[in-house]
């Protein structure tokens, strides 16, 4: 009946209905970022989305080849903005597996509580735009200062930078924190458990909320191996999946926590896990404090030697320090020939920094293996056969950023 | 943990003797070289054996080697949840070579491979959608590649008196600036300027 056969007659205007095409974005509150969706509609169904990326590419790949190891380290942060700790944590820690260094105690300790901070800004993040994205405006105002706004200022605290830290070095951290630091953290973290559990009241049993997220983008766990997904989205398939428990890394076997993981794998189910891992996170933090006041907790927070900075005062009295301090921030170390994939737990998901050295003092080929890139793939998959307006609610799922997307 | 690792590559190479053609554990990976044409049969080996379990093609990538006859060595990184295992199976293709999609056995591969062709140029044969991912519409070359500059060959500007954005070569208002600071005396393989005469008064 498409008047193909010569049935003219019977053709009506009804029958012409072609699918719609609709563009979103690139700029677009509900995109999380520059991302373009081309989508064909069957009303308001969609039947194809297809994502286009690149918009904040910046060849950081490329621009690594070009700079030393010491000086590539900032561009970690720049990856996924919104957890930056926990993307420097891999490339350090390749860098030390490839160097055979290994951070000193408090070192560790102090990797393991800013990543844990990082982790709680980058799921408050999450959680609450997510839930704005579906309607609910007051999660943001909410959860935003003590969730974020104070992490930020601890960060400032400890390295100097509120976002771009730089903090996490090979060897270690750039430099100890102050003890009043410990303490304020120490104070704030009932403070923002009783800002989850006001989030808890705002969205878990909230009625619009679970209509727009029970049963969307559900997961299963063969999704979860076809399209390579780590993170909460592996775990809201019911795989327990968590690296720094499976391939435990600094001190987190010594730490005690649990793993949530959802039983549908729908929207909603990775919203309580997001909440659960926030408060896991607290507690883990809450630790490493206790841990990091403990006598076997004190010392330095860099092992001292090729790879880092000799202490000031050494500089002032001894020719050697000053000129290995020289020679590492001008040449920089170099790291033995060979390759490396190193992966850490970050908030969204598996991040890996794949190195093969040369043996000299820049990295011959420097991949970087973000979670986003993974996830966001499956936006065609998930959202196909969803509405329209799903669509936010799945892209507000699969936690992208589009600093670790483009890279 | 490499005990494991090399009891599975002993495995392998004991298995799949015509796929394996070398195999090396590094920093505590297990890498496996393979050539081009075995590499679907030896992946659908990796996912569906017993002692393997690889069903997660975490990461694909590629290094170039501009000197070597096989200039592009892709990288697959695979992961076993089930097994808590990781494998790198690497294979060397040409210039003018291409090498089979994953696409059919694992769907993540998709992008992953797109955006190695985006920016390295190899080709993948039997992919679905084989388009350039990260960089601009009508971008011309492949960024990652050892060749090509680091600035770009164009640059782009929004033109007033035209209303539009317009594509330029690069201009540089000083060279590209490459500071090298390998020490002369080990390993930094170039000429100082004025040493070259050094040279030639022997």
């Amino acid at each position: 009946m498409d008047g193909s056969k010569g049935f003219e007659d019977v053709r009506t205007g009804e029958q012409m209905i072609r699918n719609f095409n609709l563009n979103v974005g690139p700029q677009h509150p509900a995109t999380h970022g520059v991302l373009r969706l081309v989508t064909e509609l069957d009303g308001e169904i969609v039947e194809r989305a297809d994502p286009h990326i690149g918009l904040l590419h910046r060849g950081t790949e490329k621009l690594m080849e070009s700079r030393t190891y010491l000086q590539n380290a900032p561009y970690m942060d720049r990856l996924d903005y919104s957890a930056p700790m926990n993307q420097e944590h891999s490339f350090c820690l390749a860098i030390e597996k490839m160097t055979g260094v290994q951070a000193p105690r408090r070192g560790q300790l102090l990797r393991v509580l800013m990543a844990e901070l990082s982790r709680i800004g980058n799921h408050v993040m999450n959680v609450t735009t997510a839930a704005m994205d579906v309607g609910a405006l007051t999660p943001p105002l909410w959860g935003f200062e003590l969730g974020r706004e104070e992490v930020y200022t601890f960060f400032e605290r400890a390295s100097g930078a509120r976002m771009h830290c730089n903090y996490f070095r090979p060897g270690g951290v750039h430099q100890d924190v102050p003890p009043a630091l410990l303490d304020d953290i120490e104070a704030w973290a009932p403070k923002f458990l009783k800002v989850l559990d006001d989030l808890d009241g705002l969205l878990t049993e909230n009625r619009i909320f679970k209509q727009r997220t029970v049963d969307i983008c559900v997961v299963s766990e063969q999704d979860v191996y076809d399209w390579a997904m780590t993170g909460p989205m592996a775990r809201s398939a019911g795989l327990a999946w968590d690296l720094r428990r499976t391939q435990p890394y600094d001190l987190y076997d010594e730490f005690d926590f649990q793993i949530p993981v959802g039983k549908n794998g729908d929207c909603y189910d990775r919203y309580l896990m997001r909440m659960e891992e926030m408060r896991q996170s607290v507690s883990i933090v809450l630790q490493a404090i206790k841990k990091l006041r403990a006598p076997d907790g004190q010392g330095d927070v860099l092992a001292r030697g090729k790879l880092t900075p000799p202490l000031r005062s050494d500089m002032k009295t001894s020719m050697e320090a000053l000129i290995h301090h020289f020679k590492l921030y001008s040449e920089g170390f170099k790291v033995p020939a060979g390759e490396i994939y190193c992966a850490t737990e970050a908030p969204k998901g598996e991040i890996a920094v794949y190195i093969v050295s040369d043996g000299s003092n820049k990295p011959y080929r420097l991949r970087l293996r973000t979670p986003g890139f993974a996830h966001l793939q499956t936006t065609g998959y998930y959202c196909k056969g969803h509405q329209l307006a799903d669509i936010p609610a799945v892209i507000g799922t699969l936690d992208i950023v589009f600093g670790e997307i483009d890279r | 943990m490499s005990d494991a690792l090399q009891t599975l590559g002993e495995y392998l190479a004991d298995r799949r003797p015509d796929c394996v053609t070398k195999w090396w554990i590094t920093n505590g990976d297990l890498t496996v070289e393979v050539p081009p044409a075995a590499l679907i049969g030896f992946v659908e080996f990796l996912r569906a054996d017993a002692t393997c379990q690889f069903t997660q093609n975490v990461d694909i990538t590629a290094i170039d080697y501009p000197d070597r006859e096989k200039r592009f060595v892709v990288v697959y990184h695979f992961l076993s949840m089930k097994l808590n295992q990781r494998i790198c199976v690497q294979s060397g293709v040409r210039e003018d070579e291409s090498i089979a999609s994953l696409t059919d056995i694992f769907p993540s591969a998709n992008w992953y491979e797109r955006e190695v062709f985006d920016m390295f140029g190899v080709v993948f044969s039997g992919h679905p959608d084989l388009r350039r991912i990260l960089t601009d519409y009508g971008f011309r070359g492949h960024p990652l590649r050892k060749d090509f500059p680091t600035s770009g060959y164009v640059e782009l500007r929004y033109d007033d008196v035209q209303k539009r954005v317009v594509y330029e070569p690069v201009k540089l208002v000083h060279e590209y600036r490459q500071y090298d600071y390998l020490s002369p005396w080990e390993g930094a393989k170039y000429v100082l300027p004025g040493d070259e005469k050094a040279e030639e008064a022997k």
